[in-house]
């Protein structure tokens, strides 16, 4: 047996009970495999280009970049995606994956309902059963999202342990797959968890910065100044981020959902409020009491409400190469309806977290500073709940 | 340490069983072990809850939950394995996940459990590959860190046979913790495999809660251990369970034994 693999420093490793170590082994070899392999690669692009819509599009927010009075703007718009979001780049991955492997279910944990969504999409393509859980706080918080998965033929199952959002639902997935083993595979969809999955999501989702990186040269002839996401377990941040790494000048910054304020208590920044631990498969940071107990996150995105971080941001952030902001509810909000007035586009909550911090510090740059913001997903599914937050509330009848 | 654990499997089949540590209170948890041991209980695990216990099944959640709602930290676990120190000399294990002994320190932990006189630790979410993590401190300090071999284990029973500490955990069934009807694994071959490397003995847990089924297990193993089905009846009887625990553990206890 191989030693403790998927080390990013000292973050990373494989901490998952002894019934799933064979299978995640299974996962490794067959993503070893396939991942080189001419017709896996052909089939994926095919997915990715004529199923999913991709390459998304950098779009130059001439208004924004002419308001704020700074730095050059553009957007890499996964929100444009087929499903409305960067989740699907990597469950087309990992479920062209689990059908290569044999399996005929896959399980997926889901925040906002964009991997769940994308999930049970990329099931239904291929023909594989789909169960999402979801904790149920955010069963309520994002309903519609629980429809589209039900429309899509998945079965969802709202988990209603612990504090009823995301971290609970990765637990009940992983808890379904020690059960189920022989016909599953447990469709991760963050940079997260035990080795293979924080590789594997990086590498689905790099296509973001591949293209970020050509679309740019393209249009401008050089590199960005700097590249932007929001960050809850890391996915579409590490995406937009890959493929800059060995670009040293290009400054990337991953923004946290700070909830309330990193000092109320009220909090999902991990990197702000969190310390070193070993959970959900991984040793990375994590929100947590003095005794290790994992602590409650608060944020009013779905999406970014969990207690930790993938092991390769952790790594980013201690030597260095990227750095992490907390973003509050209020300036996502407030953010989430500029974008919306100012270049008319509905964006996630989630998504304008990294909007909010760009409009603080685009215009403290100059004229010839390019930055490149991620729009991770598009915001219909938080319409209601951003009227709420106004204290709008919505009926259709 | 681990004499003692070697003792409680060296005339007979052991009875292990599990109860959570603070549920639902201090004063509860010490006398339900202490009734688990009063039936004849020849290694008792004690559980340092967790927020997140990802294997386990909906009883020892909920007893996870009513412990630290209660109060019970990882200090309080060692007052409480102390305590119980003090009355017995059958092995004490704690059962818990990584993260709180990692908080905790390693180093820190196993110098607690070796003078309290805990005698190893079981982590769920510490598999063969990661062992090395706490490895090197328990040794320091003679604790046995015991490792667990599933259904899905195969090839790997071998590693892990040939170097398990204490006793072996035997996970008689995939999934999580919980009481079960019937058992389908086929565990006379897996413990023929691990019988073939292991220098210590194994001990088969998950879905056991009646006799019956412990006189079946100890066929095929060393031991037996039950956790879900004792947590149960603290959950039904709340601060008064250790009657009832007592009277479950007996029947175990003496199944066990052949009694």
């Amino acid at each position: 047996m191989a030693n403790s693999k998927g080390r990013y420093g000292d973050f990373g490793g494989q901490y998952i009970p002894e019934t799933l170590m064979n299978e995640i082994h299974k996962l490794e070899d067959a993503y070893e495999h396939y991942s080189k392999d001419p017709e896996f690669i052909a089939e994926l692009d095919k997915l990715n280009r004529e199923y999913a819509g991709r390459p998304s599009l950098l779009y130059y927010a001439e208004k924004m970049t002419k308001d704020l009075g700074g730095a050059k703007i553009y957007f890499k718009r996964e929100d444009l995606n087929h499903t409305g979001s960067h989740k699907i780049n990597n469950v087309l991955g990992q479920c062209l994956l689990a059908k290569k492997m044999g399996k005929t279910r896959i399980i997926a944990e889901t925040g906002a309902g964009q991997h769940g969504v994308a999930a049970a999409t990329a099931a239904a393509l291929m023909g594989l059963e789909c169960e999402v859980f979801m904790g149920k706080e955010d069963t309520v918080r994002q309903a519609l999202n629980v429809y589209r998965m039900k429309l899509l033929g998945a079965k969802v199952t709202p988990v209603t342990t612990g504090t009823m959002t995301l971290k609970d639902a990765v637990n009940e997935a992983m808890r379904d797959w020690t059960a189920r083993v022989d016909d599953t595979l447990y469709v991760l969809g963050s940079v997260m968890g035990p080795h293979p999955f924080p590789m594997i999501v990086r590498d689905f989702q790099s296509v973001i910065s591949k293209e970020a990186r050509e679309q740019i040269l393209e249009k401008e002839g050089r590199l960005p100044t700097a590249v932007m996401a929001c960050v809850g377990g890391g996915s579409n941040s590490m995406g937009m981020f890959y493929n800059f790494i060995n670009d040293k000048d290009v400054r990337l910054i991953g923004c946290e959902a700070a909830g309330r304020g990193v000092d109320t208590g009220e909090t999902a920044a991990t990197i702000a409020t969190g310390t070193l631990g070993v959970f959900h498969g991984m040793k990375s940071l994590f929100c947590q009491n003095e005794y290790g107990q994992i602590a409650p996150v608060y944020s009013i995105s779905a999406g970014l409400d969990y207690p930790g971080i993938g092991p390769e941001h952790a790594y980013l952030h201690e030597i260095g190469r990227a750095e992490y902001v907390p973003v509050t509810d209020d300036e996502a909000v407030n953010a989430f309806e500029y974008i919306a007035r100012t270049e008319g586009i509905i964006c996630a909550i989630e998504s304008a977290h990294a909007v909010a911090y760009m409009m603080k510090i685009a215009p403290t740059m100059s004229k010839d500073d390019i930055i490149i913001c991620c729009l991770s997903g598009r915001g219909d599914k938080d319409v209601a709940a951003i009227a709420r937050y106004r204290g709008i509330d919505l009926h259709e009848t | 340490m681990s004499n003692r654990i070697a003792k409680a499997f060296e005339n007979q089949k052991a009875f292990i069983g599990f109860l959570t540590a603070g549920d639902p209170t201090f004063d509860a948890s010490y006398d339900n072990i202490m009734a688990l041991i009063n039936a004849g209980a020849d290694l008792v695990e004690i559980g340092i809850p967790f927020s997140d216990p990802i294997a386990e099944g909906p009883v020892i959640q909920a007893a996870d939950v009513r412990a630290l709602k209660g109060g019970m930290t990882t200090d309080r676990a060692f007052e409480l394995a102390a305590k119980v120190r003090s009355q017995t000399d059958i092995p004490l294990v704690f059962m818990t996940y990584l993260n709180p002994v990692f908080k905790y320190g390693y180093d820190k932990f196993f110098a607690k459990c070796a003078e309290i006189g805990v005698d190893g630790l079981i982590c769920p979410d510490m598999p063969f590959e990661e062992k090395h993590e706490a490895d090197g401190a328990a040794k320091a300090h003679g604790i046995s860190i015991i490792s667990m071999i599933s259904p899905t284990s195969e090839e790997r029973i071998k590693a892990i046979a040939e170097s398990a500490e204490g006793f072996l955990y035997i996970v008689s069934s995939l999934g999580v913790t919980g009481v079960r009807s019937e058992i389908k694994t086929d565990l006379a071959a897996i413990m023929e495999s691990v019988k073939k490397y292991a220098k210590v003995p194994a001990a088969i847990g998950f879905g056991i809660s009646n006799p019956e089924q412990a006189a079946k297990m100890v066929k095929l193993a060393d031991g037996v251990i039950v956790g879900s089905a004792m947590v149960r009846l603290v959950e039904r009887y709340g601060g008064n369970a250790a009657v009832e625990i007592e009277k479950l553990a007996k029947g175990l206890a003496d199944a066990a034994h052949g009694v």
